[in-house]
C-alpha cells in the first residue's frame, strides 16, 4: 500500500519544458529559409495591388527596384502625400530614373548587364502618370524588360474601394 | 534525502530565450519576398522610323481608362470583368476568309469580317489617364494577360496536352534540365508566334 501513498504526498510536477526550445528552434528555421534580408527601407506606403496572371522573378541578382507611393507618415510632413519614387534610399524625381538605373547596371557583372529586369513596386493608389514617367525614362536608357511587382490573387479585389 | 549517483543535469531552461531572441531579431529584420509580378517588355525609342507602319483600324482593340477607373472598349463603356471575354472575342476571330494569305487554321472564333484578320495581326492599344489609379491599370493589365494566357493554353493543349503556363514556369525555372528546356523553347516559342503579345500603350494623356 505503500505504492500509492508515496505518489499523494508529493506536490504538482512542473510541467516539462525541455521540448520548448526545440519548437522554437524549428519557427526560427522556418522564417530563416522563407525570408530574405531587407537591403533598403521602404520609406512609401508600399501596398502591391493583386493580380492572377503573374510570373515569378526567378533571379534576384538581376533586379533593379524602384519603389513608388506616398510617402509614410513621418516624411508625409516633409513631402506631402502625393506619391513619390523611391530609390535606394531617398526620395527622386523622374528624371533620376535614368541615371539610377545606368548606376544600378554598371554595379552588376558584365554578364549580366543586358538582362537585367526593373522591377516597378508600385502602391495601389498611386496615379499612372507617375508610372508614365517612369516608364518614360526607362526607354530613354534602353532597360525595356519591367515587372509590374504585385501580390498574388483576385485581380478584382483591387478595384473594391 | 540521500543524494543520486547520477550527475545533475544542465538547466536548459534559458535555451528557449535564446532562441526566442533570435527567432524575434529574424522576424523585424526580414520580408517575405514579394518576387512576382507581371512582364511587360515596354517599346524601344526608335528614332529611324519615319511613317508609322499603316495597321488597319479593324486589326486594333481599343482600351481606354479615365480617371475614374471606367473602361471605354472599341468606343463602348464596358465593364472591367468582360474585358477578357471581349479581348478573346477580338484575338481569336479570324476573320480573314479561307485561301487568303492571313488565314487563321486554328482560330475558333466567330470570323467576323469587321473584327481581326489573324492573331498575329492583332494588336491591342492601351491607354490612360495620368490619374488613373495604379490598381484599375493592373487589374486591366491582368485581363490582357489573362486572354493571352487562356487562348495561349487552349493551342498549348491542342498540340501538347499541357498548360501554356505550367511549360513556361518549367522553361523559366532556373532548376529545370538543360534537355528539357531545350525541348520546351521550342514549344514555347511555337505557341507564342501563334498568339504573340502585340500590345501597345500610349503616351498617358493628361486632358480631362
Amino acid at each position: 500500500m505503500s505504492k500509492f501513498n508515496k505518489k499523494k504526498d508529493s506536490a504538482v510536477p512542473a510541467v516539462n519544458t525541455a521540448s520548448l526550445p526545440d519548437i522554437v528552434f524549428m519557427l526560427l528555421f522556418f522564417f530563416m529559409t522563407v525570408t530574405v534580408m531587407k537591403d533598403t527601407s521602404v520609406k512609401v506606403q508600399n501596398e502591391l495591388p493583386k493580380a492572377s496572371e503573374i510570373k515569378k522573378l526567378e533571379k534576384k541578382d538581376r533586379i533593379i527596384t524602384i519603389y513608388v507611393g506616398s510617402p509614410t507618415e513621418e516624411y508625409q510632413k516633409v513631402f506631402g502625400t502625393e506619391a513619390k519614387i523611391q530609390l535606394n534610399d531617398k526620395f527622386s524625381n523622374p528624371s533620376e530614373v535614368g541615371p539610377y538605373i545606368l548606376a544600378e547596371r554598371a554595379k552588376k557583372s558584365e554578364d549580366l548587364q543586358n538582362f537585367l529586369t526593373t522591377s516597378l513596386k508600385v502602391d495601389k493608389n498611386a496615379n499612372m502618370g507617375i508610372i508614365s514617367d517612369i516608364k518614360e525614362e526607362l526607354r530613354k536608357v534602353n532597360a525595356l524588360k519591367i515587372n509590374y511587382t504585385t501580390y498574388e490573387g483576385n485581380a478584382f479585389e483591387n478595384l473594391n474601394r | 534525502m540521500p543524494r543520486r549517483g547520477a550527475p545533475p543535469e544542465v538547466n536548459a531552461g534559458s535555451m528557449a530565450d535564446i532562441a526566442f531572441l533570435l527567432l524575434i531579431f529574424f522576424l523585424v529584420t526580414t520580408t517575405i519576398e514579394t518576387d512576382a509580378g507581371l512582364d511587360r517588355m515596354l517599346p524601344p525609342i526608335d528614332e529611324n522610323v519615319v511613317d508609322p507602319p499603316i495597321i488597319k483600324q479593324k486589326n486594333i482593340f481599343t482600351v481606354n481608362i479615365n480617371k475614374n477607373g471606367q473602361l471605354l472598349v472599341e468606343d463602348e463603356l464596358a465593364e472591367i470583368k468582360d474585358l477578357k471575354e471581349k479581348a478573346i472575342a477580338f484575338l481569336d476571330n479570324g476573320g480573314a476568309a479561307s485561301g487568303t494569305e492571313d488565314y487563321c487554321n486554328y482560330c475558333k472564333g466567330k470570323r467576323d469580317e469587321a473584327s481581326s484578320d489573324n492573331p498575329t495581326k492583332a494588336i491591342i492599344s492601351l491607354k490612360n489617364d495620368r490619374e488613373t489609379k495604379y490598381n484599375v491599370y493592373i487589374t486591366v493589365q491582368n485581363e490582357i494577360v489573362a486572354a493571352y494566357n487562356e487562348l495561349r493554353n487552349r493551342e498549348a493543349l491542342r498540340l501538347y496536352k499541357r498548360n501554356f503556363t505550367d511549360m513556361e514556369a518549367e522553361y523559366l525555372n532556373p532548376e529545370t534540365s538543360d534537355e528539357a528546356k531545350e525541348v520546351l523553347k521550342d514549344r514555347v516559342k511555337n505557341i507564342q508566334d501563334l498568339f504573340p503579345q502585340k500590345f501597345s500603350e500610349a503616351e498617358t494623356s493628361s486632358g480631362k
